[in-house]
């Protein structure tokens, strides 16, 4: 008899069934609840009451304005969403009242009242600025895990609509706004792009946008706080949600830079573009960085050098996915370097390429020979075969024969036969060589141990002579 | 081989060109390949013993200054080097040597790199003499903390307190002028490298200028509009209200630290009660006991928000730290305000907790409870306990119901064994036919917990009867409870309620019809034999092992088998200590005891022994004197005799 049939003849006494150790009884809900957290944290307490007012236009013009205000300071208040259950009725106010408002200021004249603008940013600042909170997950790995959603949303999106509806209505002036709109607003604008709600980056992203097209003196304020958090975001915590939005924006501003560029920006380039290729995370907005790059090379070809060099510094040695993209990227800027930048770094380049070319991970190999379907870069390697050529051959020669993957042999084949056609004379003294390098090689390994044998020999004696073991 | 000649008929030379020219040994520092480079400067000590004191100086220092151009990861093999480079290149005399190089390294873009830079500048400046600390030290830390890339600035911040105390007052002026401007730096990354050091610069500088600078720098710094920074600064806090007076600390540190209490971010918050026990007992009780309510409560709401909401799971570990970290203080407290002030204040909180919604936080209360008892006992709280308690026991989370289980022994023993017996002894029975296996086990575990609190004679009245019960319940699963729980048992209950009462149960089980509760009789009785006494083994163990052994199921069969082999070999090991051991009549004498355990114990030793023999022969005489002491700990003074006899026998072998 089965153990299965057993236990469940046995089914007598009440507390048995609940026992059963192989019915799967864990209670456990099919799907988790989608997670979500506010930071809106200390609103809780007495229930808020506020009082419900006329409709805008239900009132005479004239008395709109000052309705208006009335509004805006009723928007003030922020609501605890985490409790689902308080103040539905209010909440439900104040999400229509926040509709009215942003209808209000689409389509209505005249009611931007130098008395409006302190009122507008107070609502907005009162609603948007909060710590943001702490991750549900201890790694939030974007790629892996769901956002956590802000749960004030209903309201928050509504505020954000209102405030790109003022930003962007006709009567707006930055001349009165930039008293409100300021740097210490700017700056808590900047850190709430770590908002692991991605609706919400999406609203700031605009928001920010339109604040660097309409205050002039707000720009270098902008670029140099994009720059810390970027540094911090690179040298410290590897931990910033909205980096692809920050880069999107700077995608923009840098295609309007004036030539010649400032040194500023050259600054920001080497300096904080380039080492953000090194976080871990680079491929959330690896895409909106090479935009960012190439748009400055497409500003100023002599920055070519600084880039590939910089590139081939931060070069990922073990992961092979970034490797990938670090090639994209480089592909990319090759498509628009200028010969004569090309002729400086090519060296360089192609030893990186030649060791990429034989890289064992064949996604990182067939990326690299990728480059051979290219037709603008084959006319840079033809042009200056003679120096590209010795660098790859020795790596193309041996995947030819030692490659694990056909595809690979095959595309390394193709490339052989391209240099060979290139470059005829130099291509048979390369092959006629090639064992001899390949001794020489050797040889100097041999070389190299020997030294060192010699070196830690000397360094044992005078070693076991410091620590009194033989006698000087 | 003539270099080796060479340097024995010469000792003390410097190494000889012809023989390590710098070209070959620079030649190996720029290696093409990355790998080969880090090889290289991790043997940089190698090249420099090579050239000698001199040639490191002019030749080797130079070209390391000149081409710092390279990766992160060989720079710091670098920055990491040059720490320990002051012998090599003539001693103290000529430390600062290996300043221009580190200087470099301090200003490079990655962070561990610079710190390791850092960490060897600090290093070697306890090296300096203090004119040369003067003369070549303090220059490059003025230097840096002027340097036009924020990352020179942030190497600087480190570097003021390991020069401060050595030098004249001029410089000593200069320095704080120096890091009052880094503490208002335009970027964020060099306030918080600043504040960060704040507390450990406090600590060198004289008590006037702690009152006059620190304080200022201390205020501003807590206030600034990063969260990031002002939370640092909570953390020099601790540092500085060890430094001050008692009468100071209402007026010059409690204002900032209220304020930070009370911070909107929450990570400010945080830092402070992180760090609110460490710095109580610097500050005087009395000070801070005014905003000390309003502070908690403010906690206390973070506490219940900072967790998760929703049914998740369990909890991830940042949160789970944080709140624990809170919890853990509030509990703390209690020892630090003492009886009265903690039934009156914190009492009401432990209370509200114990009822909040979240069971982790009450858990965490819990799982704190010793913390309380020490100050104000137990019985204070045992009224609010029971029901929170009962309610964990039972949530619909088997891991939270876990958690609870492993904190009975300890409930147990602070609320005594009467309280025990009436509030909590039948949940710990009802755990043990949960529906969940690990439940079941953790109930197992924690009854020989409560036997090993108790004694033998509590287990024989309460709970014993219980457990047998059971064996004769319709529920197979149940069944084997009952066994799991005599494994459990027999130890702690000793011999007699073994043989007497545990034993006739597992035998008659042997005849159950399910195979898996047969072959559990199987497996205990292997697991209590050594608790019977040899009479019980031979007339009633044996037999029901051998008809178990015949058994129809091939598992029942199996661990029968096992059972009787695993009393086999114990037997020949007894007469084969006799035999290996002649000599040493405390062996002997253990081996022919009657007492089972105390043989046992012998048994296990000897094995111990054979398997050390095994691996002493085929190593290194000087390495077996590391052996015995691995097994020490866990053997009785006997068996340590026997231990060293089985070296020394070991040893002779190995020596003739």
């Amino acid at each position: 008899m089965s153990i299965r049939a057993m236990s469940s003849a046995a089914t007598t006494s009440p507390s048995v069934d609940k026992v059963d150790g192989f019915s799967r009884k864990s209670v456990r809900k099919a799907k988790q609840k989608r997670s979500q957290s506010s930071s809106q944290f200390r609103s809780q307490g007495k229930p808020i009451e506020l009082t419900p007012l006329p409709l805008l236009k239900d009132v005479p013009a004239p008395e709109q304005p000052e309705l208006f205000l009335k509004k805006l300071q009723q928007c003030c208040t922020v609501f605890d969403f985490m409790d689902t259950l308080s103040d539905l009725k209010m909440k439900e106010y104040k999400r229509s009242t926040l509709n009215e408002l942003v209808d209000y200021v689409t389509v209505s004249r005249g009611y931007l009242t130098e008395q409006a603008y302190p009122e507008v940013v107070k609502m907005v600042s009162h609603n948007i600025f909060r710590t943001l909170p702490p991750s549900d997950s201890n790694e939030f790995d974007p790629e892996e895990d769901e956002p956590t959603l802000e749960a004030s949303w209903p309201h928050l999106q509504l505020v954000y609509e209102f405030f790109i509806r003022f930003l962007e209505s006709q009567e707006f002036q930055p001349s009165i706004a930039k008293k409100y709109i300021d740097q210490k607003f700017v700056l808590q604008l900047l850190e709430l792009f770590d908002s692991e709600d991605p609706r919400e980056r999406d609203y700031l992203k605009t928001v920010l946008h339109r604040i660097y097209g309409k205050f002039l003196g707000l720009r270098a304020f902008i670029r140099k706080q994009i720059n810390n958090i970027f540094l911090r975001f690179v040298y410290e915590t590897e931990h910033f949600n909205g980096v692809a939005e920050l880069l999107e924006i700077l995608g923009s501003i840098i295609n309007g830079f004036a030539l010649p560029l400032k040194a500023e920006h050259k600054q920001f380039l080497v300096k904080v573009l380039i080492p953000l290729h090194t976080v871990r995370s680079l491929s959330l907005f690896h895409a909106q960085l090479a935009y960012c790059i190439v748009q400055f090379l497409e500003k100023d070809p002599t920055l070519t050098e600084p880039v590939i060099r910089g590139l081939l510094k931060f070069w990922p040695k073990t992961c092979s996915q970034k490797e990938v993209m670090f090639l994209g990227e480089l592909e990319e800027i090759l498509d628009v370097i200028e010969p004569t930048q090309f002729v400086k770094i090519q060296e360089p380049l192609f030893k990186q390429i030649s060791r990429c070319v034989s890289s064992p991970h064949f996604q990182v190999a067939e990326r690299a020979l990728y480059y051979w379907n290219n037709e603008y870069i084959m006319s840079l390697i033809e042009e200056n075969s003679s120096v590209i050529l010795p660098i790859m051959f020795a790596s193309l020669y041996r995947i030819s024969k030692e490659h694990w993957n056909p595809a690979i042999v095959a595309l390394v084949y193709n490339v052989l036969k391209a240099f060979m056609e290139m470059n005829s004379t130099l291509f048979d003294e390369l092959t006629a060589t090639y064992k001899s390098d390949r001794q020489r090689e050797k040889k100097k390994e041999k070389e190299r141990e020997e030294l060192w044998k010699k070196l830690e020999d000397l360094e044992l004696k005078r070693g076991l002579r410091s620590d009194g073991i033989i006698p000087t | 081989c003539c270099c080796c000649n060479e340097v024995g008929c010469k000792p003390g030379a410097d190494g000889d060109d012809s023989l390590y020219p710098i070209a070959v040994l620079i030649d190996e520092l720029r290696n093409e390949d990355v790998q080969l480079r880090l090889n290289s400067i991790k043997k940089l000590s190698t090249i420099a013993l090579a050239l000698g004191v001199e040639r490191t100086r002019t030749e080797l220092l130079p070209f390391l200054t000149d081409t710092i151009y390279d990766e992160d990861e060989v720079l710091l093999a670098l920055a990491e080097q040059l720490g320990n480079f002051t012998m090599l290149v003539g001693g103290p005399e000529y430390v600062h040597c290996l300043l221009p190089p580190l200087e470099s390294l301090a200003t490079v873009e990655e962070t561990v790199v610079r710190d390791k830079a850092v960490e060897s500048l600090r290093k070697i400046s306890q090296e300096h003499s203090p004119v040369d600390l003067e003369v070549h030290f303090e220059p490059l830390v003025k230097r840096l903390a002027s340097g036009d890339w924020f990352t020179s600035r942030t190497s600087a911040c480190g570097l003021f307190s390991v020069c401060y105390p050595r030098v004249s007052s001029t410089v000593k002026a200069e320095i704080r002028q120096h890091f009052r401007t880094l503490c208002s730096d335009d970027t964020p990354m060099v306030r918080r490298a600043a504040a960060s050091k704040l507390g450990e610069f406090a600590k060198v500088l004289e008590l006037d200028y702690v009152k006059s600078d620190i304080i200022s720098l201390f205020t501003a710094l807590a206030s600034d509009e990063q969260d990031s920074v002002r939370l640092l600064a909570v953390e020099a806090c601790v540092s500085i209200a060890t430094l001050l007076p008692q009468e100071d600390l209402e007026s010059l540190v409690m204002p900032t630290l209220r304020q930070a209490a009370e911070d909107k971010s929450w990570r400010v918050r945080y830092m402070v009660a992180d760090k609110f026990s460490e710095t109580f007992v610097s500050l005087q009780i009395s000070l801070c006991f005014n905003c000390i309510h309003s502070v908690l409560t403010i906690w206390l709401s973070d506490l219940c928000l900072l967790c998760p909401v929703s049914e998740q799971e369990l909890v991830s570990d940042t949160n789970q730290h944080v709140k624990s970290a809170l919890a853990s203080v509030i509990m703390g407290l209690s020892t630090i305000l003492g009886k009265d002030n903690t039934i009156e204040h914190l009492l009401p909180l432990f209370l509200a907790q114990l009822k909040d919604e979240c069971p982790e936080v009450r858990l965490n209360i819990i799982s704190n409870l010793d913390c309380v008892n020490e100050v104000i006992g137990i019985r204070q709280l045992s009224q609010s306990l029971l029901p929170a308690i009962v309610e964990l026991a039972e949530d619909a989370k088997w891991r939270v119901r876990l958690a609870i289980i492993e904190y009975m022994p300890l409930l147990a023993g602070q609320l005594g064994v009467e309280f025990f017996d009436e509030k909590l002894n039948t949940l710990c029975m009802a755990w043990l036919i949960d529906h969940v296996y690990a439940i079941r086990e953790a109930a197992t575990c924690n009854l020989m917990k409560l036997v090993e609190k108790f004694g033998a004679e509590w287990a024989q009245n309460t709970i014993v009867p219980k457990v047998l019960g059971m064996a004769n319940d319709p529920n197979y699963l149940h069944r084997m409870t009952t066994l799991f729980c005599i494994n459990a048992l027999s130890e702690a209950c000793g011999q007699d309620i073994t043989t007497k009462q545990m034993l006739p149960v597992v035998l008659k089980m042997s005849n159950d019809q399910v195979a898996n509760v047969r072959f559990n009789v199987a497996k205990s009785l292997q697991k209590i034999g050594p608790v019977l006494d040899s009479n019980a083994l031979q007339t009633e163990v044996k037999p029901v092992l051998e008809k178990l052994a015949t058994d129809t199921d091939m598992d029942v069969k199996y661990f029968a088998q096992e059972a009787i082999s695993d009393a086999n070999v114990e037997q020949r090991l007894v007469q084969q200590a006799a035999f290996i051991f002649p000599a040493d009549q405390t062996c002997c004498s253990l081996a022919g005891s009657q007492d089972r355990s105390e043989q046992r114990n012998t048994v296990v030793s000897i094995t111990a022994c054979n398997l050390m023999n095994s691996r002493i022969a085929c190593t290194n005489p000087s390495q077996t004197v590391s052996f015995p002491n691995f097994f020490q700990p866990d053997l009785h003074a006997p068996v340590h005799s026997l231990f060293s006899a089985a070296t020394q026998i070991e040893f002779d072998q190995t020596n003739e």
